[in-house]
């Protein structure tokens, strides 16, 4: 009944401890198995007889394939394709971790801030190294927009460092809380129903209005899935173009 | 939301002060192992992806892509060659048209033209014939003429003769009638 217990992380298979830290094989990390093994029995698995005219399972690969490489083009121009597979395995993994949590009893990996505080951190870290690698000093040039009067330009400046500092704050916490909050609201709803169902006959008619409200939250909730995975690439994107054209 | 979260962060209390973190999601405990696990995976899933899988499926479709463009190139070989074959046939047809328009055309001037030449030579023998009756028409008129101006001689002179009882001379007569038909 408790809405925050399937956040839990439990030890599964305790590994080592160093240094008071523990290290273990945990539910979080059985999730995460899980969500690679799917992803690689569909991009690996259904790709294998490399038909030409593809069956059900190739087609999904190569919709999610194009689907990237599209968003990715049109964001980020054609040099931002160096970064496709990373952008790629970034939405796919959060896509199908986002997808398995709202299986009835597993585990929803994305909702733990450390998770996706490593992607974003991930992303700016790239964004930050390859820029300076790539055009030195000129990747600066990203936090002073060209055609600002002198005047205003400390100020607008100093607004688009603070924004690019906040990018992995927004980029992190906007996933982090989506899943948490849906989740929640679906443990709450859920909790209703088994409470007011305990009541005998008329329970179970007062719970059908929580059990309607469960079954559409569900459906918001794979939306919000499929949603948040593709904000998170298409931001992701949007990152990599300033590393690769920081002029603009 | 938030109050149903306060809510069962609250509940939860218990634990927290046993581990040192409440709401799960912020128990800096778990962060080494979840950190671990997601870096050794998700590094495993960017390799085969990036290595394996990416690749694979780019080299289906470029394949699909190129077969496309071949089937298509191909197609529009036979269409050149069929649209080809139709303009062929077009002025094969064209030609014979014209042709058979010229030969009718020929046909029709030839025959224009002895119809014409048949029509000059019939109208030039009516022509003779008409000619050769006028003559006759006019040899025979004059000379019953002639025999009109005898006749009417004697018929005068027999008039003048039963009415007056005398025998008018010939001659007179003669030239009474000449005078009268100049008249």
């Amino acid at each position: 009944m408790d809405p925050i217990h399937q956040f839990e992380i439990k030890n599964l298979l305790p590994i080592a401890h160093i240094g008071g830290i523990e290290i273990a094989f945990t539910n979080s990390a059985l999730f995460m198995l899980i969500g690679l093994a799917t992803i690689l029995l569909l991009m690996l698995g259904a790709t294998r007889s490399r038909a030409l005219v593809p069956g059900r399972l190739q087609t999904v690969a190569e919709v999610s394939y194009e689907f990237v490489a599209t968003t990715l083009r049109s964001t980020a121009g054609p040099e931002g394709m160096k970064f496709f597979p990373l952008v790629f395995s970034i939405f796919m993994f959060i896509l199908v971790l986002n997808l398995m949590g709202i299986i009835p009893y597993a585990f929803t990996v994305t909702s733990h801030i450390i998770i996706t505080v490593a992607f974003a951190l991930l992303v700016f870290l790239t964004v930050v190294i390859y820029g300076f690698w790539q055009h030195g000093l000129h990747f600066l040039k990203l936090f002073v927009p060209s055609g600002i009067p002198i005047y205003i330009l400390p100020l607008v400046t100093a607004i688009e460092v603070l924004s690019f500092f906040s990018r992995p704050v927004s980029h992190s916490v906007r996933l982090f809380a989506n899943m948490l909050a849906g989740h929640i609201t679906l443990k709450v709803f859920g909790g209703f129903v088994v409470m007011i169902g305990g009541f005998g006959f008329l329970g179970w008619l007062g719970a059908a209005l929580p059990l309607a409200l469960t079954t559409v939250l569900t459906a918001l909730e794979l939306l919000v899935a499929v949603l948040q995975a593709y904000v998170f690439a298409i931001l992701t994107c949007i990152y990599l173009n300033d590393a690769i054209h920081p002029g603009h | 939301m938030a109050q149903s979260n306060a809510e069962s962060a609250g509940s939860v209390e218990v634990p927290a002060s046993e581990h040192g973190a409440g709401f799960p999601p912020f128990n800096s405990h778990t962060f080494a192992s979840q950190l671990l696990w997601l870096a050794l995976l998700f590094v495993a899933l960017y390799v085969l992806m990036s290595r394996v899988a990416l690749p694979r499926i780019g080299s289906i479709l470029e394949a699909r892509r190129r077969h496309i463009d071949a089937d298509l190139a191909e197609a529009q070989r036979f269409k050149d060659a069929s649209d080809a074959a139709i303009a062929a046939h077009e002025t094969a047809l064209a030609d014979a048209r014209g042709r058979a328009q010229a030969l009718a055309n020929e046909t029709r001037a030839k025959a224009a033209a002895a119809a014409d030449a048949r029509r000059k030579q019939v109208d030039a023998k009516l022509h003779d014939r008409i000619r050769e009756a006028e003559k006759a028409i006019a040899v025979t008129r004059s000379s019953a003429m002639a025999n009109l101006r005898g006749m009417a001689v004697e018929a005068a002179g027999a008039i003048v003769e039963r009415l007056t009882g005398v025998t008018p001379a010939s001659e007179e007569v003669g030239q009474a009638v000449t005078k009268v038909l100049k008249r």
